[in-house]
Protein backbone atom coordinates (compact mmCIF):
# COMPACT_ATOMS: atom_id res chain seq x y z
CA UNK A 1 0.00 0.00 0.00
CA UNK A 2 1.23 3.50 -0.76
CA UNK A 3 1.81 5.70 2.24
CA UNK A 4 2.17 9.38 2.86
CA UNK A 5 4.71 11.60 4.58
CA UNK A 6 7.07 10.48 7.30
CA UNK A 7 6.00 6.95 8.15
CA UNK A 8 6.90 5.59 11.54
CA UNK A 9 6.30 2.07 12.75
CA UNK A 10 3.25 1.88 15.01
CA UNK A 11 3.47 1.11 18.71
CA UNK A 12 2.22 -2.35 17.92
CA UNK A 13 4.82 -2.93 15.22
CA UNK A 14 7.59 -1.81 17.56
CA UNK A 15 6.14 -3.97 20.32
CA UNK A 16 6.39 -0.86 22.48
CA UNK A 17 5.20 -1.02 26.10
CA UNK A 18 2.35 1.35 25.23
CA UNK A 19 1.05 -1.13 22.66
CA UNK A 20 -0.54 -2.66 25.74
CA UNK A 21 -3.83 -0.92 26.55
CA UNK A 22 -3.51 -2.04 30.17
CA UNK A 23 -0.16 -0.27 30.37
CA UNK A 24 -1.68 2.85 28.80
CA UNK A 25 -4.50 2.87 31.33
CA UNK A 26 -2.05 2.33 34.18
CA UNK A 27 0.12 5.27 33.15
CA UNK A 28 -2.80 7.62 32.52
CA UNK A 29 -4.36 6.83 35.90
CA UNK A 30 -1.00 7.11 37.68
CA UNK A 31 -0.31 10.54 36.19
CA UNK A 32 -3.80 11.93 36.77
CA UNK A 33 -4.23 14.21 39.79
CA UNK A 34 -8.01 13.83 39.90
CA UNK A 35 -10.72 11.17 39.71
CA UNK A 36 -13.14 11.52 36.82
CA UNK A 37 -15.99 9.76 38.61
CA UNK A 38 -15.71 12.19 41.51
CA UNK A 39 -15.72 15.20 39.17
CA UNK A 40 -18.77 13.84 37.38
CA UNK A 41 -20.46 13.26 40.71
CA UNK A 42 -19.74 16.83 41.79
CA UNK A 43 -21.25 18.01 38.51
CA UNK A 44 -24.45 16.08 39.34
CA UNK A 45 -24.03 13.74 36.38
CA UNK A 46 -23.22 10.48 38.19
CA UNK A 47 -23.72 7.84 36.99
CA UNK A 48 -22.85 9.20 33.56
CA UNK A 49 -25.39 7.61 31.25
CA UNK A 50 -26.35 7.60 27.60
CA UNK A 51 -29.30 9.69 26.45
CA UNK A 52 -29.88 7.73 23.25
CA UNK A 53 -28.06 6.55 20.15
CA UNK A 54 -27.96 9.39 17.66
CA UNK A 55 -24.69 8.30 16.05
CA UNK A 56 -23.39 4.86 15.21
CA UNK A 57 -19.65 5.27 14.82
CA UNK A 58 -17.92 2.33 13.19
CA UNK A 59 -14.16 2.00 13.22
CA UNK A 60 -13.60 -0.09 10.12
CA UNK A 61 -9.94 -0.72 10.85
CA UNK A 62 -6.59 0.68 11.88
CA UNK A 63 -4.89 0.67 8.50
CA UNK A 64 -3.80 4.13 7.46
CA UNK A 65 -1.39 5.64 4.95
CA UNK A 66 -0.16 8.09 7.61
CA UNK A 67 1.34 7.74 11.08
CA UNK A 68 0.37 10.98 12.79
CA UNK A 69 2.20 11.66 16.03
CA UNK A 70 -0.97 12.34 18.00
CA UNK A 71 -2.97 9.33 16.74
CA UNK A 72 -5.01 7.73 19.51
CA UNK A 73 -5.70 4.73 17.29
CA UNK A 74 -2.03 3.85 16.69
CA UNK A 75 -3.03 3.54 13.05
CA UNK A 76 -0.56 3.04 10.22
CA UNK A 77 0.31 1.07 7.11
CA UNK A 78 1.49 -1.87 9.16
CA UNK A 79 -1.84 -2.44 10.94
CA UNK A 80 -3.87 -5.42 9.76
CA UNK A 81 -7.04 -4.93 11.82
CA UNK A 82 -9.87 -4.67 9.29
CA UNK A 83 -13.58 -4.99 10.01
CA UNK A 84 -14.73 -8.35 8.55
CA UNK A 85 -17.83 -8.64 6.34
CA UNK A 86 -20.03 -10.17 9.03
CA UNK A 87 -19.38 -7.22 11.37
CA UNK A 88 -20.09 -4.77 8.55
CA UNK A 89 -23.40 -6.55 7.91
CA UNK A 90 -24.34 -6.45 11.57
CA UNK A 91 -23.53 -2.72 11.78
CA UNK A 92 -25.62 -1.87 8.74
CA UNK A 93 -28.43 -4.03 10.11
CA UNK A 94 -28.33 -2.19 13.45
CA UNK A 95 -28.24 1.18 11.69
CA UNK A 96 -31.40 0.36 9.76
CA UNK A 97 -33.42 -1.55 12.32
CA UNK A 98 -32.57 0.56 15.36
CA UNK A 99 -33.31 3.67 13.24
CA UNK A 100 -30.08 5.40 14.20
CA UNK A 101 -30.02 8.73 12.36
CA UNK A 102 -26.29 8.97 11.63
CA UNK A 103 -23.50 6.62 10.60
CA UNK A 104 -20.01 7.94 11.33
CA UNK A 105 -17.29 5.98 9.51
CA UNK A 106 -13.84 6.23 11.01
CA UNK A 107 -10.53 4.37 11.15
CA UNK A 108 -7.52 4.40 10.33
CA UNK A 109 -8.21 5.64 6.89
CA UNK A 110 -11.67 4.18 6.22
CA UNK A 111 -11.13 4.37 2.45
CA UNK A 112 -8.59 1.55 2.75
CA UNK A 113 -11.26 -0.89 3.91
CA UNK A 114 -11.96 -3.20 0.97
CA UNK A 115 -15.74 -2.70 1.29
CA UNK A 116 -15.67 1.04 1.99
CA UNK A 117 -17.57 1.96 -1.17
CA UNK A 118 -20.20 -0.66 -0.49
CA UNK A 119 -20.61 0.49 3.13
CA UNK A 120 -21.17 4.08 1.98
CA UNK A 121 -23.72 3.18 -0.70
CA UNK A 122 -25.70 0.81 1.49
CA UNK A 123 -25.70 3.13 4.49
CA UNK A 124 -26.90 6.03 2.33
CA UNK A 125 -29.73 3.84 0.99
CA UNK A 126 -31.05 3.35 4.53
CA UNK A 127 -31.70 7.09 4.66
CA UNK A 128 -29.16 7.64 7.43
CA UNK A 129 -26.92 10.68 7.39
CA UNK A 130 -23.46 9.33 6.56
CA UNK A 131 -20.25 10.96 7.82
CA UNK A 132 -16.80 10.01 6.63
CA UNK A 133 -13.66 10.87 8.63
CA UNK A 134 -11.02 11.54 6.04
CA UNK A 135 -7.29 12.15 6.43
CA UNK A 136 -7.38 13.89 3.00
CA UNK A 137 -4.29 12.14 1.61
CA UNK A 138 -5.92 8.71 1.25
CA UNK A 139 -8.23 9.98 -1.47
CA UNK A 140 -5.16 10.91 -3.54
CA UNK A 141 -3.74 7.39 -3.45
CA UNK A 142 -3.79 5.28 -6.62
CA UNK A 143 -7.00 3.21 -6.78
CA UNK A 144 -8.85 5.54 -4.41
CA UNK A 145 -9.31 8.61 -6.59
CA UNK A 146 -12.94 7.70 -7.38
CA UNK A 147 -13.94 8.04 -3.74
CA UNK A 148 -14.65 11.80 -3.62
CA UNK A 149 -17.16 11.44 -6.47
CA UNK A 150 -18.77 8.48 -4.72
CA UNK A 151 -19.09 10.44 -1.49
CA UNK A 152 -20.55 13.42 -3.32
CA UNK A 153 -23.04 11.25 -5.22
CA UNK A 154 -24.39 9.92 -1.91
CA UNK A 155 -24.37 13.23 -0.06
CA UNK A 156 -21.85 12.03 2.48
CA UNK A 157 -20.59 14.61 4.97
CA UNK A 158 -16.79 14.74 5.00
CA UNK A 159 -14.91 15.50 8.20
CA UNK A 160 -11.31 16.08 7.21
CA UNK A 161 -8.26 16.44 9.42
CA UNK A 162 -6.21 19.60 9.08
CA UNK A 163 -4.54 20.77 12.28
CA UNK A 164 -3.31 24.09 10.90
CA UNK A 165 -3.49 26.26 7.80
CA UNK A 166 0.28 26.16 7.28
CA UNK A 167 2.65 23.38 6.28
CA UNK A 168 5.12 23.47 9.16
CA UNK A 169 2.60 22.84 11.89
CA UNK A 170 0.56 20.36 9.87
CA UNK A 171 3.57 18.33 8.77
CA UNK A 172 5.03 18.20 12.28
CA UNK A 173 1.93 16.38 13.42
CA UNK A 174 1.00 14.40 10.33
CA UNK A 175 4.19 13.83 8.34
CA UNK A 176 6.32 15.62 5.77
CA UNK A 177 4.40 16.71 2.71
CA UNK A 178 0.98 15.97 4.21
CA UNK A 179 -0.08 19.62 4.20
CA UNK A 180 0.59 20.07 0.49
CA UNK A 181 -1.33 16.92 -0.35
CA UNK A 182 -4.15 17.89 1.99
CA UNK A 183 -4.53 21.19 0.15
CA UNK A 184 -4.66 19.33 -3.16
CA UNK A 185 -7.37 17.04 -1.76
CA UNK A 186 -9.37 19.98 -0.41
CA UNK A 187 -9.22 21.64 -3.83
CA UNK A 188 -10.63 18.47 -5.38
CA UNK A 189 -13.42 18.38 -2.83
CA UNK A 190 -14.22 22.06 -3.41
CA UNK A 191 -14.38 21.39 -7.15
CA UNK A 192 -16.96 18.68 -6.51
CA UNK A 193 -19.08 21.18 -4.58
CA UNK A 194 -17.96 20.27 -1.07
CA UNK A 195 -17.79 23.21 1.32
CA UNK A 196 -19.46 25.55 -1.15
CA UNK A 197 -22.78 25.91 0.66
CA UNK A 198 -24.71 23.71 -1.77
CA UNK A 199 -25.44 20.88 0.63
CA UNK A 200 -22.24 18.87 0.38
CA UNK A 201 -20.80 19.47 3.81
CA UNK A 202 -17.05 19.68 4.31
CA UNK A 203 -15.92 20.16 7.89
CA UNK A 204 -12.37 20.35 9.14
CA UNK A 205 -11.00 18.93 12.35
CA UNK A 206 -8.03 20.42 14.15
CA UNK A 207 -6.11 18.80 16.97
CA UNK A 208 -3.55 21.09 18.62
CA UNK A 209 -0.01 20.53 17.36
CA UNK A 210 1.38 20.06 20.85
CA UNK A 211 0.43 19.73 24.49
CA UNK A 212 -1.92 22.68 24.67
CA UNK A 213 -5.69 22.79 24.55
CA UNK A 214 -7.64 24.02 21.54
CA UNK A 215 -8.85 27.59 21.77
CA UNK A 216 -12.29 29.00 21.09
CA UNK A 217 -13.74 26.99 18.21
CA UNK A 218 -15.70 29.84 16.66
CA UNK A 219 -12.73 32.21 16.66
CA UNK A 220 -10.41 29.55 15.25
CA UNK A 221 -12.94 28.70 12.54
CA UNK A 222 -13.06 32.35 11.46
CA UNK A 223 -9.28 32.47 11.16
CA UNK A 224 -8.98 29.08 9.42
CA UNK A 225 -11.58 30.21 6.88
CA UNK A 226 -9.82 33.51 6.23
CA UNK A 227 -6.38 31.96 5.92
CA UNK A 228 -7.35 28.97 3.77
CA UNK A 229 -9.33 31.20 1.43
CA UNK A 230 -6.60 33.84 1.19
CA UNK A 231 -3.69 31.46 0.85
CA UNK A 232 -5.23 28.59 -1.11
CA UNK A 233 -8.72 29.63 -2.28
CA UNK A 234 -10.21 26.79 -0.21
CA UNK A 235 -13.62 26.87 1.38
CA UNK A 236 -15.17 24.68 4.06
CA UNK A 237 -18.22 24.72 6.30
CA UNK A 238 -17.14 24.34 9.92
CA UNK A 239 -14.04 23.76 12.01
CA UNK A 240 -14.23 21.24 14.85
CA UNK A 241 -11.64 21.48 17.61
CA UNK A 242 -10.63 18.22 19.28
CA UNK A 243 -8.40 17.94 22.34
CA UNK A 244 -5.49 15.54 22.01
CA UNK A 245 -6.27 12.46 24.07
CA UNK A 246 -3.53 10.98 26.25
CA UNK A 247 -3.83 7.65 24.44
CA UNK A 248 -1.52 5.60 22.19
CA UNK A 249 0.94 7.72 20.24
CA UNK A 250 0.08 11.03 21.91
CA UNK A 251 0.61 9.32 25.25
CA UNK A 252 3.94 8.07 23.96
CA UNK A 253 4.83 11.66 22.97
CA UNK A 254 3.91 12.86 26.46
CA UNK A 255 5.88 10.09 28.12
CA UNK A 256 8.95 10.66 25.98
CA UNK A 257 8.93 14.32 26.92
CA UNK A 258 8.12 13.75 30.59
CA UNK A 259 4.91 15.73 30.26
CA UNK A 260 2.16 13.21 31.04
CA UNK A 261 1.54 14.47 34.57
CA UNK A 262 1.59 18.10 33.44
CA UNK A 263 -0.86 17.41 30.61
CA UNK A 264 -3.21 15.41 32.82
CA UNK A 265 -3.14 18.18 35.43
CA UNK A 266 -4.04 20.68 32.73
CA UNK A 267 -7.01 18.56 31.64
CA UNK A 268 -8.19 18.07 35.22
CA UNK A 269 -7.81 21.76 36.11
CA UNK A 270 -9.79 22.68 33.01
CA UNK A 271 -12.70 20.34 33.88
CA UNK A 272 -15.93 22.02 32.81
CA UNK A 273 -19.20 20.55 34.11
CA UNK A 274 -21.13 22.16 31.25
CA UNK A 275 -18.83 20.48 28.73
CA UNK A 276 -19.29 17.20 30.58
CA UNK A 277 -23.03 17.35 30.02
CA UNK A 278 -22.49 17.26 26.24
CA UNK A 279 -19.86 14.54 25.91
CA UNK A 280 -20.32 12.44 22.78
CA UNK A 281 -20.48 9.07 24.54
CA UNK A 282 -23.96 10.01 25.71
CA UNK A 283 -25.43 9.90 22.20
CA UNK A 284 -22.93 7.72 20.35
CA UNK A 285 -22.35 3.99 20.08
CA UNK A 286 -18.90 3.00 18.87
CA UNK A 287 -18.17 -0.31 17.16
CA UNK A 288 -14.67 -1.73 16.93
CA UNK A 289 -13.30 -3.51 13.87
CA UNK A 290 -14.03 -6.88 15.51
CA UNK A 291 -17.60 -5.94 16.46
CA UNK A 292 -17.02 -5.09 20.11
CA UNK A 293 -19.20 -2.23 21.35
CA UNK A 294 -17.80 0.82 23.12
CA UNK A 295 -19.05 4.14 24.41
CA UNK A 296 -16.61 6.04 22.21
CA UNK A 297 -13.57 5.62 19.98
CA UNK A 298 -11.26 6.50 22.88
CA UNK A 299 -12.67 3.79 25.14
CA UNK A 300 -12.29 1.50 22.14
CA UNK A 301 -8.58 2.20 21.91
CA UNK A 302 -8.19 1.53 25.63
CA UNK A 303 -10.17 -1.73 25.48
CA UNK A 304 -12.98 -0.46 27.71
CA UNK A 305 -16.16 -2.03 26.23
CA UNK A 306 -19.71 -0.99 27.10
CA UNK A 307 -20.80 -1.91 30.61
CA UNK A 308 -24.20 -3.15 29.47
CA UNK A 309 -26.18 -3.80 26.30
CA UNK A 310 -23.36 -5.68 24.57
CA UNK A 311 -20.57 -6.59 24.55
CA UNK A 312 -20.69 -7.29 20.80
CA UNK A 313 -22.60 -6.16 17.74
CA UNK A 314 -23.82 -9.76 17.55
CA UNK A 315 -25.64 -9.60 20.89
CA UNK A 316 -26.60 -5.97 20.79
CA UNK A 317 -29.49 -4.75 22.97
CA UNK A 318 -30.46 -1.33 21.57
CA UNK A 319 -32.94 -0.48 24.33
CA UNK A 320 -30.36 -1.16 27.02
CA UNK A 321 -27.67 0.72 25.11
CA UNK A 322 -29.81 3.84 24.79
CA UNK A 323 -29.71 4.42 28.54
CA UNK A 324 -26.53 2.53 29.41
CA UNK A 325 -24.06 3.63 32.04
CA UNK A 326 -20.86 4.93 30.47
CA UNK A 327 -17.46 3.39 31.26
CA UNK A 328 -15.17 6.21 32.39
CA UNK A 329 -11.52 6.69 33.31
CA UNK A 330 -8.89 9.37 33.69
CA UNK A 331 -8.65 9.80 29.91
CA UNK A 332 -12.23 11.16 29.94
CA UNK A 333 -10.85 14.45 31.28
CA UNK A 334 -9.77 15.02 27.66
CA UNK A 335 -13.40 15.44 26.61
CA UNK A 336 -14.44 17.70 29.49
CA UNK A 337 -11.59 20.22 29.50
CA UNK A 338 -12.29 23.83 28.60
CA UNK A 339 -15.03 24.09 26.03
CA UNK A 340 -15.21 20.30 25.78
CA UNK A 341 -14.19 18.01 22.97
CA UNK A 342 -15.95 15.47 20.82
CA UNK A 343 -15.92 14.09 17.29
CA UNK A 344 -18.21 17.01 16.50
CA UNK A 345 -15.91 19.58 18.11
CA UNK A 346 -16.44 21.51 21.31
CA UNK A 347 -19.43 20.55 23.44
CA UNK A 348 -20.25 23.90 25.04
CA UNK B 1 16.93 31.17 55.33
CA UNK B 2 14.58 30.03 52.56
CA UNK B 3 14.78 26.44 51.33
CA UNK B 4 13.67 27.49 47.85
CA UNK B 5 16.61 27.12 45.45
CA UNK B 6 15.39 29.71 42.92
CA UNK B 7 13.61 33.05 43.02
CA UNK B 8 11.41 31.83 40.14
CA UNK B 9 9.42 28.57 40.26
CA UNK B 10 7.00 27.60 37.47
CA UNK B 11 4.80 25.95 40.09
CA UNK B 12 4.05 29.43 41.39
CA UNK B 13 2.20 30.46 38.22
CA UNK B 14 -0.99 28.44 38.91
CA UNK B 15 -0.89 29.85 42.46
CA UNK B 16 -1.30 33.42 41.18
CA UNK B 17 -4.78 33.76 42.68
CA UNK B 18 -3.34 33.12 46.17
CA UNK B 19 -2.22 36.73 46.14
CA UNK B 20 -5.80 37.40 47.22
CA UNK B 21 -5.20 35.74 50.59
CA UNK B 22 -4.54 39.27 51.85
CA UNK B 23 -6.19 42.44 50.58
CA UNK B 24 -8.68 40.22 48.81
CA UNK B 25 -10.72 43.16 47.53
CA UNK B 26 -7.70 44.51 45.66
CA UNK B 27 -6.96 41.11 44.09
CA UNK B 28 -10.59 40.84 42.99
CA UNK B 29 -10.45 44.26 41.36
CA UNK B 30 -7.20 43.39 39.64
CA UNK B 31 -8.38 40.03 38.28
CA UNK B 32 -11.72 41.45 37.16
CA UNK B 33 -9.86 44.17 35.30
CA UNK B 34 -7.32 41.69 33.93
CA UNK B 35 -10.02 39.39 32.57
CA UNK B 36 -11.91 42.31 31.04
CA UNK B 37 -8.77 43.53 29.29
CA UNK B 38 -8.35 40.24 27.47
CA UNK B 39 -11.93 39.89 26.28
CA UNK B 40 -12.65 40.16 22.58
CA UNK B 41 -12.98 43.86 21.74
CA UNK B 42 -11.69 46.24 19.10
CA UNK B 43 -8.74 43.85 19.09
CA UNK B 44 -9.32 40.12 18.81
CA UNK B 45 -8.44 37.89 21.74
CA UNK B 46 -5.65 36.44 19.58
CA UNK B 47 -4.16 39.86 18.86
CA UNK B 48 -4.26 40.72 22.54
CA UNK B 49 -2.53 37.47 23.34
CA UNK B 50 0.33 38.31 20.95
CA UNK B 51 0.66 41.79 22.46
CA UNK B 52 0.79 40.20 25.92
CA UNK B 53 3.49 37.84 24.70
CA UNK B 54 5.56 40.76 23.42
CA UNK B 55 5.11 42.73 26.64
CA UNK B 56 6.00 39.63 28.65
CA UNK B 57 9.38 39.66 26.93
CA UNK B 58 9.79 43.40 27.35
CA UNK B 59 9.22 43.12 31.10
CA UNK B 60 11.08 39.79 31.13
CA UNK B 61 8.46 37.99 33.19
CA UNK B 62 8.99 34.19 32.95
CA UNK B 63 5.50 33.52 34.29
CA UNK B 64 3.97 35.68 31.58
CA UNK B 65 6.17 34.16 28.86
CA UNK B 66 5.05 30.69 29.96
CA UNK B 67 1.38 31.69 30.10
CA UNK B 68 1.25 33.64 26.85
CA UNK B 69 3.32 31.23 24.77
CA UNK B 70 0.67 28.64 25.56
CA UNK B 71 -2.18 31.11 25.21
CA UNK B 72 -0.98 32.30 21.80
CA UNK B 73 -0.79 28.73 20.51
CA UNK B 74 -4.22 27.92 21.89
CA UNK B 75 -5.63 30.96 20.14
CA UNK B 76 -4.25 29.74 16.83
CA UNK B 77 -1.09 31.81 16.49
CA UNK B 78 1.97 30.21 14.98
CA UNK B 79 5.68 30.38 15.67
CA UNK B 80 6.30 32.99 12.96
CA UNK B 81 3.76 35.36 14.48
CA UNK B 82 4.97 34.74 18.02
CA UNK B 83 8.59 35.31 17.02
CA UNK B 84 7.71 38.55 15.24
CA UNK B 85 5.93 39.69 18.40
CA UNK B 86 9.09 39.04 20.43
CA UNK B 87 11.13 40.96 17.86
CA UNK B 88 8.83 43.93 18.35
CA UNK B 89 9.60 43.81 22.07
CA UNK B 90 13.30 43.55 21.27
CA UNK B 91 13.13 46.40 18.78
CA UNK B 92 11.33 48.69 21.19
CA UNK B 93 13.69 47.82 24.03
CA UNK B 94 16.74 48.23 21.80
CA UNK B 95 15.36 51.39 20.25
CA UNK B 96 14.62 52.79 23.69
CA UNK B 97 18.27 52.35 24.62
CA UNK B 98 19.58 53.71 21.38
CA UNK B 99 17.35 56.75 21.23
CA UNK B 100 18.77 57.76 24.64
CA UNK B 101 22.04 58.06 22.78
CA UNK B 102 20.73 61.42 21.63
CA UNK B 103 20.87 62.52 25.27
CA UNK B 104 24.44 61.29 25.35
CA UNK B 105 25.14 63.31 22.21
CA UNK B 106 23.53 66.38 23.76
CA UNK B 107 25.66 66.03 26.90
CA UNK B 108 28.80 65.39 24.89
CA UNK B 109 28.14 68.41 22.72
CA UNK B 110 27.50 70.61 25.76
CA UNK B 111 30.61 69.39 27.55
CA UNK B 112 32.93 69.35 24.61
CA UNK B 113 34.53 72.15 22.70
Amino acid sequence: MSSTGRILPTLQRRNAPLASTAEQRRRIEAACPGRFDEKIRSAGLWPLAATGIEILQINVGKRCNQTCRHCHVDAGPDRRDVMPPEVVEACLDLLEHARIPTLDITGGAPELHPAFRDIVMRAARTGAHVMHRCNLTAILLPNYSDIPELLAAHGVEIIASLPYFKARETDRQRGDGVFEQSIEALRRLNCLGYGQGGGLELNLVMNPVGTFLPGNQQQLETRWKDELLRRHDIRFDHLFTITNMPISRFLEFLEENGRTAEYMARLVNAFNPVAARGVMCRNTLSVGWDGTLYDCDFNQMLDLPVLEGGPSIFDVQPDVLRTRRIAVGAHCFGCTAGSGSSCGGQTV
Amino acid sequence: MSTRPHYYDHQDLPRFSEIGQASEHLARKFFDYYNAVFEEGALTAREKSLIALAVAHAVQCPYCIDAYSRDALEKGSNLDEMTEAVHIAAAIRGGASLVHGIQMLNHANELGM
